[in-house]
């Protein structure tokens, strides 16, 4: 068990404890939205977690830091920001791939990209967006996403 | 029986992969052995938290009044207004395309077009049970650099597209009577 485990099960538990103190009822509906929410994304995570497992063991960590690495420079910055532009993964999701890159070799910068343009830029959302905000300013959004994206994953692997 | 083939489809990779555990094991394939043990790794990482963290998730969204922030929402101006819709887009849940419309109410409701994009960009990045599987997954410094840099980007961002829309007559449709077809 890693020190996250141990932070978050002390944080839950004592909420729950000084919840349970003050409302019974509402400390019980607060534990059957969180226990239906878990419940919710069971299966989509335990599918992704066997994607991952299999790409950790297909792909060579030597293959990952050459194209995601510290030094894959333009090349990998720009193959996070389109992946993730292009992709239409649920965030929670994405965070054990994170791991997984990083584990493998990927630089921050590189995940930090990609995680941001995965939030925050969708080509495949688009038309929906454009209905909803008009051609232009849909664009414009994520067009300055986009390069926000890029400049959050520069600093990001400035600092770290 | 539509249904139960239904319920199967939802759980198929599982069953494959069981069925690929259980005859790497039989047959001592190494590649197997080798995935299955990333694969109870992976498991093990997030069973210790997930649950937990969205067990908190639950009774924050039980004690924290959603509605009651939304009331004061448009209302606010300067620092008030952004820290207004930043907190209400933290609260949320759901990927960015749910965000729209709420970003028409923002819009219905009279929210300047800055804080509407704020509040786009926080929904999209800040959202507390995100944040807290980021942490699990990614550590608590990764999470708060990656917070710190994005939060005045976005704010930036939402100067810009007020900015850059000022005389272009904004709106934003509400396609609420379509949705049930997307």
């Amino acid at each position: 068990m890693n020190n996250n485990a141990i932070i978050y099960i002390t944080v839950c538990a004592v909420l729950c404890l000084v919840s349970f103190a003050f409302n019974r009822k509402k400390t019980l509906a607060g534990l059957k939205k969180g226990w239906n929410m878990f419940r919710n994304i069971l299966v989509p995570f335990l599918n992704i977690l066997i994607i991952v497992s299999v790409l950790l063991y297909l792909i060579p960590p030597s293959v990952i830091s050459r194209y995601l690495g510290p030094d894959s420079g333009i090349m990998g910055l720009g193959i996070a920001a389109v992946v993730g532009s292009i992709t239409l993964i649920p965030g929670f999701i994405s965070y054990p791939i994170a791991a997984g890159l990083i584990k493998q070799g990927a630089s921050y910068t590189v995940v930090a990209t990609f995680m941001t343009t995965l939030m925050m830029v969708g080509v495949v959302t688009l038309p929906l967006e454009i209905k909803y905000f008009g051609r232009r300013v849909a664009i414009t959004r994520n067009l300055l996403n986009f390069v926000a994206a890029i400049i959050i994953g520069l600093v990001v692997g400035l600092v770290l | 029986m539509r249904k139960y083939f239904q319920r199967i489809r939802t759980y198929i990779w599982l069953l494959v992969f069981a069925v690929f555990i259980a005859v790497s094991y039989i047959f001592q394939f190494q590649p197997g052995k080798t995935i299955t043990t990333n694969f109870t790794n992976s498991l093990i990482e997030m069973i210790t938290f997930i649950p937990f963290l969205f067990v908190i998730v639950g009774l924050f969204d039980v004690w924290v009044p959603k509605e009651k922030i939304q009331k004061h929402i448009g209302k606010g101006s300067g620092i008030k207004g952004i820290l207004l819709v930043t907190l209400l887009a933290m609260l949320q849940a759901g990927p960015l395309y749910g965000a729209f419309p709420v970003a028409y109410i923002l819009y219905k409701k009279g929210a300047s077009i800055r804080n509407i994009f704020i509040y786009l960009g926080a929904f999209a990045s800040l959202k507390i049970p995100m944040l807290g599987i980021e942490i699990g997954y990614l550590g608590i410094k990764f999470t708060l650099v990656r917070t710190l840099v994005s939060l005045p980007l976005f704010i930036g961002i939402g100067y810009l597209m007020e900015w850059y829309l000022k005389d272009k007559n904004f709106k934003i449709n509400d396609l609420s009577k379509q949705e049930t077809r997307i």
